[in-house]
Parts: structure tokens; C-alpha cells; sequence
């Protein structure tokens, strides 16, 4: 949790039980990554409650000024969620939008108050595994050096910063070298890249430059929007470089 | 839609093709951002002193038109002459009638982005009266016939070479050089001159105090010192949303402004203008004028989320901060106010028809937002103005004239299709089996693959694996 940009630390009980939101993209894009974070949460003795009926959490439509049509699909997740455990997201973007919007969205509706009562249960995945569960990894991989793409949202949005660095930094044989421009957008911003499509290339170029420049093969990110773009434009621009999910990085070194 | 729109995609990507311009605005940029973090690396200090500048504005626009009353009654006890547009082209007449009254010909300009907005520079010259901008950007932009690419630092598109050039080609007898100094000092001489000669100095304002009627400008070449007191006319000019309260606000948003500007604690010369000159006063000028333009910001201030728009100081930090302006830099923009406050300030000026391309000129990362030293929730803004450009209303200037019925299908369609889990469920299951036949030359699919490789929908999506793993449902 952050409060004015200061990280408090989650005081509550540890639960036993988790809901996972999935998110669209990952659902259709990048569904290893999904059951990799699912069974992160697993291995640490969670039961892991992944409701069928979930969708998305409506950013498309409320970024592109559909606000309605927003507001119909994030009512529908509503349901899918009726116990007071926590619900994990593996993306920081659909996280914040949860936790952030939609008390804005739902507001002066009839299901404001429940609204609310989801989105304060809302967490991204390595926030949580961090903050709430204080996860110790061992890692079993072989010397790799990786660099971190921080997603827009889950910095500015969810305050998350330093802890899927700090997951990263607990596997023993995984170097992890910083981007110099760490904080900047990748280009993507949903209907943006396709929208402007020359601004979004020269973001994503200037990404790729700085990834290139730490030497790292792998480039490791916690948004599957940002992934798509920036795997897009190594693959696309034929750069020997992996871009992964830090779900299923975690999950390869550290169960594989 | 009626009015023509401008077309700021066609714009930026005419600027993205010059690998100058590029290269000028990333190492400006970073050079700025970085010298900014260190005057806020506390992040403790920041976060209070933000939230004190961020009170001192809410405050002042909680009592706008009451604050604005008291400034025109102080400045007017203190001998100032307060004159009111609701229009540019009223600021404008307004201007040139007080010039044609003291008969000017020569005037010189401290650094106003409302005049920008006024495009008074043209307008005088049509007039017949030469403005000549002091401040070493806007000389710079003016001689070369453009229009400042920032707010703060207008030439900043340029580099020591280009203006090297420029003023060889443009001012009579200079040598060429590429030392910053000589050619600073080039522009001086001619500067001081011009100075002594001009018969009205305008400027802008950072800063009106309401309660003592006291103009506040802020600048680093003592060009606006000269401006304002040098000419025997002085004729400011501001927004009407730039007053504060009390003289004890100054500081706070001082200190913000040029610490977030140009990461000083504290600028060269603070201007804190209360009088023309007084009997017996060897100095300063005869008349002060000060002209408060509207300009669509009172329909901005009646709505509530939308006020927090004319929050803003003027530090251009959100610029500095913007991967989309440090990209293709002010001009693609085509307006004084480029940049994240731009995109949501000019759309709401001059309406949703014609600039309606701006708020999606973001690609809502919230860097403005996280260094904005008053903290307008920019992005927030940005999403209310995309939603008004597609919904008739009446909050919003052009409010509804980017409504497109196809677009507002597809949007009722994924809505409909997102809220059931039935049809979700079937539609997901035909693009894992076939999203990738789809050719790259379909719409939208055809920009992301321009540099990007064709996304992969995978054959089975994550609800089947939770499904076939035995996860529970709820």
C-alpha cells in the first residue's frame, strides 16, 4: 500500500485464500504468465480462487472516453468476488484501474459502496508477494543477466516500485542491470500505439535502446501491455532478447 | 464537425522524420529532469511543499471571482489600471488603443505565454507598431519567424549550432560564432538599445496578490526588470486565473515555479510590481496597465473537475517529464501551451472540434502527474475530455463533435460481449482458434505491426488453463 508515495507496510493477518483476476490480456495473449502467478501464490500454501466468469476490468473503454461502457464491464466482475479475501492481479495497469478508477467510475451508482469494498482488496501480484506474504525465492536458474521494465501504473498507480526489483534481486544467479530511463513509457497506452503509431514507435525504439545498452538477453516487465509492445518491437526489429512476464520468470527459476 | 481540426498526429510525425529536433529535445529534456530530481530529492519536503502549493492555488480559485474583485480594487488604489477581456481579440484592442493613446512605435516584451495566446506580436505589427521580444528565447524564436516550442525555455528546439547560424543570416553585420557568450552578448547590445528607445514595455504575471494589488514576475535575464520599468508604459497581461490570495502565497508557489522550471531555488530577479512611479520618484514607468483576459477560462472554472485545470503555475515540468512531448517537442503541438497542460488546457479553450486530438496525445503514464508541483490530476482530465469529445454535453466547448457512430458500435459491442461471461467465453475461444489468421493489413492491426511483430493470441486462454489445472471457481 502507498500513502503519499511512502510504502506502509500490510499489517492485517496473512490469508489463506486469494482471488485471481486474471486480466483480458493475459487471458488471451499471455496465459502461461496468468498460471505461472497462480501458482507463485500456490507454492506459498494459498488456496487460489480463479472465478470463470471474469472478463476485464473495463480500462479499454474508460480511456477511450466510453465511460459507460466501462462502467458495464467492471460491474460485471463485481459478483465474481463476494468473499473478503484479497484479489491478486498480475498487471499493474488493470490493478490500477481497479483500485484507482473505479471508485471514480462507480460513483453516485446504486453499487458505489461495493465497488469500493472490491477495490480496496485489490493487489498487484509482486506487491503482494512482497508486502503480504514476504516471499523468500531460491533461485535455481543459471547466471543470467536480465534488466526490469517498471510499467506506468504500477509505479504511479499502485505505488509499486521496488518490490519486483526486490523479487529480483533475491535469485542468487540473476543479475539484474537497471535502465537508464527506467521510469519512461514504453509507447503503448492501449488505443495510443495504434492511434499514433509514429510516437508510439520512436517511444518504443528509445525502450529498445535502452534495453540493448544493459547487455541483457532478457528483459523482465509485470504488464502484459507493456510486454507486447516492447517483445513486439525487439522481435519486430529482429533483437536477440527475450521479454517474460516476472510471474513466469519467477516461476522458471525458481520452481524449473 | 464544422471547424477545421488540426492535425497534431500529421504534425507530430512530421517532426519525428528530423533526427535533430529528436536529438535536441532528449538531451534537453533529460538534462531538465535530472536537475530537477535533485532539487526535490527529499521526498518528504516535495510531498509538503507540494501540498502547501497545491492549497495555495485551490484556495485562490475556491475564491476566484471575489480575489479578482479585491485585485482590480488594490490595484487601482495603487494606481494601476485594470482592464478586463473576455476575448484575445478584446486583450488586443484593449493594447493597441492605450498604444495609439501614447502614440508607440517601438515596444519591447518581457516573456508572456498570454500574449502567445494572443498572438499579439502580429497583431501590433499589422498595427503598425514594432514588438520586439527581450527575452533571449523569444528574440530567438522571433528572429527565426517561429513560435516558442516551451513555455519556460522557447528555443529550446535549437541547438548552440542553429542559432549560430540564425544569427548570421538574420541580424546585420554579426560574425558567425558558436560561443554562447558572444552571441548572448550580440543579442544584449541590440536588446539594450531597443530598451531605452521603446515606448511601452509588456509582460506577463506569474503571480497577482489580490489583497495588495502587487503584480510578481519572476525571470533570469533582467529583461522584464527592464521592460517594466524602463518604458514610460507598462502593460501586463495575465490569465485571470493567476491571482492568489495573500502575499504570503508568493513564496511557496515561487519556489515550486522555479524549482520545478528550471530547478532553481530561486530565480536571478523576483519583480514585485505595486505602483507606477510616484511623485518624486526618479524612476519606473508613468503607467501601469493591467489587462486580465478570460479566454474560455471562466467556462472552464464552472465545472468542478475541470477548474483544477487553471491550478497551473507555469513551470512546464509536465513537458520536461512527457515521453510524448520529448518526443516530437512543442511545435507539433500547434499551440502556446504544448505538452500534458496543453493537451488539456487548449482543447478546453478552443474547443473539442478542433483540438480534440489532444488529450489522446498522452499515453496516460502519469509522469506529469507525479512531478506537477500543484498536483492537477492531468491524466484524470485528459480521460474526462476524451469522454466529452464523444458524448454531446455542455461542460466541454465542441463538446460531442468527435462522436462517431461506428466507433460507439465497437464500443457497445466489447461492452456487451466483456459483461457476459457466456459471450465473453465465446469470443475469446474464436480468437484463440483464429486472431491469428487475421492479415496485418487489417486497421489497426497494420500500425502496431509498422514496427512490431504480429501479436500471438495463444491456443488456449487462461481461463481454459485455470479450468484444466482444477483451479477453484467461485
Amino acid at each position: 500500500m502507498s500513502i503519499n508515495g511512502e510504502t506502509v507496510p500490510f499489517s492485517g493477518p496473512r490469508p489463506d485464500s486469494v482471488y485471481y483476476f486474471g486480466t483480458c490480456l493475459v487471458d488471451l495473449f499471455y496465459p502461461e504468465a496468468g498460471m505461472a502467478g497462480i501458482d507463485l501464490l500456490k507454492a506459498q500454501g494459498l488456496r487460489v480462487v480463479f472465478p470463470q466468469g471474469q472478463s476485464c476490468c473495463g480500462q479499454p473503454a474508460y480511456n477511450s472516453g466510453y465511460r459507460e461502457e466501462a462502467l458495464k464491464v467492471a460491474r460485471a466482475q463485481l459478483d465474481f468476488f463476494p468473499g473478503d479475501w484479497p484479489i491478486v492481479v498480475p498487471s499493474g495497469s488493470c490493478a490500477g484501474m481497479m483500485k484507482k478508477h473505479w471508485p471514480d467510475l462507480f460513483k453516485g451508482e446504486p453499487d458505489e459502496a461495493r465497488a469500493k469494498q472490491v477495490a480496496s482488496r485489490v493487489w498487484e501480484l509482486t506487491q503482494f508477494l512482497v508486502q503480504v506474504l514476504n516471499v523468500k525465492f531460491e533461485d535455481h536458474g543459471e547466471p543470467v543477466r536480465v534488466t526490469w521494465h517498471a510499467s506506468c501504473h504500477a509505479q504511479r498507480e499502485m505505488g509499486v516500485v521496488e518490490e519486483p526489483k526486490a523479487l529480483l534481486r533475491q535469485l542468487a544467479n540473476v543479475e539484474l542491470v537497471e535502465l537508464q530511463r527506467e521510469k519512461e513509457c514504453c509507447g503503448f497506452g492501449g488505443t495510443f500505439a495504434v492511434r499514433h503509431p509514429e510516437i508510439s514507435a520512436a517511444m518504443v525504439g528509445d525502450k529498445v535502446a535502452d534495453i540493448e545498452n544493459t547487455g541483457a538477453k532478457t528483459v523482465v516487465s509485470g504488464d502484459c501491455g507493456c510486454l507486447m509492445n516492447i517483445s513486439g518491437a525487439l522481435e519486430g526489429g529482429k533483437k536477440p532478447v527475450r521479454g517474460v512476464h516476472i510471474a513466469q520468470f519467477l516461476k522458471e527459476r525458481t520452481h524449473g | 464537425m464544422g471547424e477545421t481540426s488540426v492535425n497534431f498526429a500529421k504534425a507530430s510525425t512530421t517532426a519525428l522524420q528530423d533526427p535533430q529536433l529528436r536529438a535536441n529535445f532528449r538531451r534537453a529534456m533529460d538534462g531538465l529532469m535530472s536537475k530537477r530530481a535533485v532539487q526535490f530529492a527529499d521526498s518528504r519536503e516535495w510531498n509538503a511543499v507540494r501540498a502547501l502549493g497545491a492549497s495555495v492555488r485551490l484556495r485562490a480559485l475556491s475564491k476566484l471571482p471575489e480575489l479578482l474583485e479585491k485585485l482590480e480594487a488594490n490595484c487601482t488604489r495603487n494606481g494601476i489600471r485594470v482592464h478586463w477581456a473576455s476575448t484575445t481579440d478584446e486583450a488586443n484592442a484593449i493594447v493597441l488603443s492605450i498604444m495609439q493613446r501614447v502614440n508607440a512605435k517601438l515596444v519591447v516584451k518581457g516573456k508572456s505565454m498570454v500574449s502567445e495566446e494572443m498572438h499579439l506580436n502580429a497583431f501590433l505589427e499589422q498595427h503598425g507598431i514594432e514588438s520586439l521580444e527581450s527575452d533571449l528565447g523569444e528574440y530567438i524564436v522571433q528572429l527565426d519567424e517561429a513560435m516558442p516550442s516551451h513555455i519556460i525555455m522557447p528555443a529550446i528546439h535549437m541547438n548552440t549550432k542553429q542559432i549560430a547560424h540564425l544569427f548570421k543570416q538574420k541580424i546585420k553585420d554579426a560574425e558567425y560564432t558558436e560561443d554562447v557568450a558572444q552571441l548572448t552578448d550580440l543579442a544584449r547590445r541590440i536588446l539594450r538599445k531597443k530598451f531605452a528607445a521603446a515606448d511601452v514595455g509588456i509582460s506577463g504575471v506569474n503571480m497577482a496578490v489580490a489583497e495588495t494589488g502587487t503584480l510578481c514576475l519572476v525571470e533570469n535575464e533582467g529583461n522584464g526588470r527592464m521592460s517594466t520599468t524602463v518604458p514610460p508604459v507598462h502593460i501586463a497581461v495575465m490569465g485571470l486565473e493567476k491571482v492568489v490570495e495573500k502575499l504570503e502565497d508568493v513564496p511557496p508557489v515561487i519556489s515550486l515555479l522555479t524549482r520545478s522550471a528550471t530547478a532553481q531555488p530561486i530565480t536571478t530577479y523576483v519583480n514585485m510590481i505595486s505602483s507606477p512611479r510616484k511623485d518624486g520618484e526618479k524612476d519606473g514607468p508613468r503607467e501601469i496597465h493591467l489587462v486580465i483576459l478570460d479566454n474560455g477560462r471562466s467556462a472552464i472554472y464552472a465545472d468542478e473537475e475541470l477548474r483544477n485545470t487553471l491550478r497551473c503555475i507555469r513551470c512546464g515540468a509536465c513537458m520536461n517529464h512527457c515521453p510524448v512531448y520529448t518526443k516530437v517537442g512543442g511545435h507539433a503541438y500547434e499551440a502556446p501551451y504544448p505538452g500534458p497542460i496543453g493537451s488539456i488546457l487548449v482543447p478546453q479553450m478552443e474547443g473539442l472540434g478542433k483540438r480534440g486530438e489532444l488529450p489522446h496525445a498522452c499515453t496516460m503514464c502519469n509522469a506529469c502527474v507525479e512531478i506537477c508541483p500543484v498536483k492537477i490530476p492531468i491524466v484524470e482530465i485528459m480521460g474526462r475530455l476524451r469522454a466529452e469529445a464523444v458524448h454531446p454535453g455542455d461542460a466541454v466547448k465542441g463538446a460531442g463533435a468527435r462522436a462517431s457512430k461506428a466507433e460507439a458500435m465497437v464500443w457497445k459491442g466489447w461492452s456487451m460481449t466483456y459483461a457476459s461471461p457466456l459471450a465473453y467465453r465465446f469470443a475469446t475461444g474464436l480468437l484463440a482458434k483464429l486472431g491469428n489468421a487475421a492479415p496485418t493489413s487489417l486497421p489497426l492491426l497494420k500500425e502496431w505491426t509498422n514496427v512490431r511483430a504480429k501479436p500471438r493470441f495463444a491456443r488456449r486462454t487462461l481461463h481454459d488453463l485455470a479450468r484444466e489445472k482444477g483451479i477453484p471457481d467461485v
